[in-house]
């Protein structure tokens, strides 16, 4: 039996936190429930979003009233925890080139911590890494995961602008800018592979419940990918676990 | 398999240039009811600030209320008219004309080819309402024809107006033009822009987590806004810090439009359209829907009270309001089909 807590989030959400708590196996019920709901919403249901530890039910309060749905929500919620179903897992591996131009803090997280450069990479790219949710700016992945032996304070004062791919460091957090926007965090790479595309047909790549793995790349290779995604030839490949 | 497949969905219906930018004025954007069904990809809803005053724009030129029409922030643009349309101009007073000559609003009016529409002081409120007949035809991305001027999409190539810009909208048969014009909304419907400083709100999520004191502090003194609020959200200064009971961090989670969160230095955020869709900051509480209208025309140096009122308060005030908006968008109709037999002064 799933515990969970159901409070209203303005006049026309509801909030449904399973537990206050970062954790991979609290994460694993928010997206299973994401994952019924999407297959059977009930009507007046306008989006569903998942975070951390909570999933927000956004409705049409003409449409259906908060206790009704709420009812319908915790019917459903019972179901699930009786069976919790096993659900596929995309995994995503994003080639990222360290270092350099692409990278300018990957020595100042070296030296921090110690480590060689080649160490710092080394560490970056042999985790799994679990897209908890998604937010901050469009297609912006929280990932969750990082070997803690690299992690390094923000940047104290904050770049003005950085470039959409930037992969970064902050605290025992990693991420990658979704767009290009100032950035405190630490970057140590890039990856050329676009994670919003407002035009696309899936306008983001990564998506919440998500295994992330970096992979390093080569200079030839990174251009490559770089220009094979200028071309729209590029496609990256997702495995389904 | 991510697909690049541009989808900007161009509209199959032929388009006209109706209304050409002279001046932008100080930020004017293609806006509709918002972006929906987004928020799991960290993509907000964007759309109109006041909802009702748009609605209301929208009803009057005889569109459907979620066509596309122009946000305009305390200094208007100037217009060039490219062909005969019929116009209206809600929400803030920001001194409309035409040709020179007072434009009334909160009426559907007749513009010919060749004329000028023009602002001039604001007199009250913030955000004025511009809709016109056939609505602003941009692509549809993601579903909305809103601009999300930070993250460059939507709307006009994802920005404000600026010079030389063409608005599309739809081509009108003159007969069409003539039945839409002079509809004008009933005196007593006409909302106040502006001078309104109470803001009902329902409990947020997280007041459990401040002090008795903060909470009771922010219901009864008011709040002033900041001159850093935008179309993302309003600062709002108080008399004290709103604080918690400990340091516990909080997880972040989804937000709402309304919701007033507060970060650490105590100052609550009020989140308006163009928000984020997640945040960590606690919530105290949440504007209800029917009254975020009123925070959108509210200028910075004024100050807003919150007062608590029950969920079912709330969808009361939106299901009147849906009443309200329904009955005018009907009498409209039957106006625009039928003049002779609702004369104008019956209706009003």
């Amino acid at each position: 039996m799933w515990n969970f807590q159901v409070s209203p989030l303005g006049d026309q959400g509801i909030r449904i936190e399973f537990a206050n708590i970062i954790s991979p196996k609290v994460n694993k019920k928010v997206h299973q429930f994401v994952d019924v709901l999407e297959q059977k919403a009930p009507q007046g249901i306008v989006e569903i979003v998942p975070a951390y530890s909570t999933v927000t039910v956004c409705y049409q309060p003409l449409v259906i009233g908060y206790e009704q749905l709420v009812a319908l929500l915790e019917e459903q919620l019972q179901q699930l925890s009786a069976t919790a179903a096993s659900q596929q897992t995309r995994k995503l591996t994003l080639p990222v080139f360290y270092g350099g131009e692409s990278g300018p803090d990957l020595d100042f997280v070296a030296g921090y911590n110690g480590l060689s450069r080649e160490e710092v990479v080394s560490r970056h790219t042999s985790r799994d890494y679990l897209a908890y949710m998604i937010g901050f700016t469009p297609g912006f992945p929280y990932l969750g995961g990082m070997d803690e032996t690299i992690a390094v304070p923000r940047r104290s004062s904050p770049r003005k602008q950085i470039r959409a791919g930037s992969v970064g460091i902050a605290g025992s957090q990693t991420g990658i800018y979704s767009v290009a926007s100032p950035a405190g965090w630490q970057i140590i790479g890039h990856t050329p592979v676009p994670l919003f595309d407002p035009y696309a047909e899936n306008p983001v790549l990564i998506q919440a419940g998500d295994t992330i793995r970096f992979h390093e790349v080569s200079r030839p290779e990174y251009e490559e990918i770089c220009s094979a995604v200028m071309e729209k030839q590029y496609i990256l490949g997702i495995d389904y676990f | 398999m991510m697909e690049r497949n541009v989808v900007e969905k161009k509209t199959d219906k032929q388009t006209v240039g109706v209304l050409e930018v002279i001046e932008p004025g100080l930020h004017t954007t293609v806006q509709d009811l918002g972006r929906h069904g987004y928020q799991k990809y960290g993509i907000g809803p964007s759309g109109v600030m006041d909802d009702y005053a748009f609605q209301l724009a929208n009803i009057l030129v005889g569109n459907e209320r979620e066509e596309a029409g122009l946000e305009i922030t305390m200094i208007g643009p100037s217009l060039r008219v490219l062909q005969d349309t019929v116009i209206a101009i809600t929400g803030a007073s920001l001194s409309p004309s035409l040709d020179r000559q007072p434009l009334p609003m909160w009426t559907s009016v007749y513009v010919k080819k060749g004329q000028e529409i023009r602002f001039g002081k604001p007199q009250s409120g913030v955000r004025a309402y511009l809709a016109v007949a056939g609505g602003i035809q941009v692509p549809e991305v993601m579903g909305s024809k809103s601009t999300n001027v930070k993250s460059r999409f939507g709307g006009l190539d994802g920005r404000a107006l600026a010079a030389k810009d063409i608005l599309p909208s739809m081509p009108m048969a003159k007969e069409s033009v003539r039945l839409r014009k002079g509809k004008r909304l009933p005196r007593k419907m006409v909302p106040v822009c502006g001078q309104e400083a109470s803001v009902r709100v329902l409990a947020g999520p997280q007041e459990g987590l401040f002090t008795a004191e903060s909470v009771s502090a922010f219901y009864s003194t008011g709040f002033q806004i900041s001159p850093q609020s935008d179309r993302m959200g309003y600062r709002l200064t108080g008399e004290k810090k709103l604080e918690l009971r400990d340091n516990t961090e909080m997880i972040t989670d989804a937000v709402a439009t309304g919701a007033i969160q507060v970060p650490g230095n105590g100052e609550p955020i009020l989140l308006m359209a163009d928000r984020q869709t997640s945040g960590g900051y606690p919530k105290i509480a949440n504007v209800i829907s029917a009254d975020l209208w009123k925070v959108a025309q509210r200028l910075p140096g004024q100050t807003i009270r919150f007062e608590k009122v029950t969920l079912a308060e709330a969808h009361e005030e939106l299901r009147e309001r849906e009443q309200c908006l329904r009955q005018l968008q009907l009498a409209v109709r039957l106006l625009s089909r039928a003049p002779s037999l609702f004369p104008y002064e019956k209706f009003n």
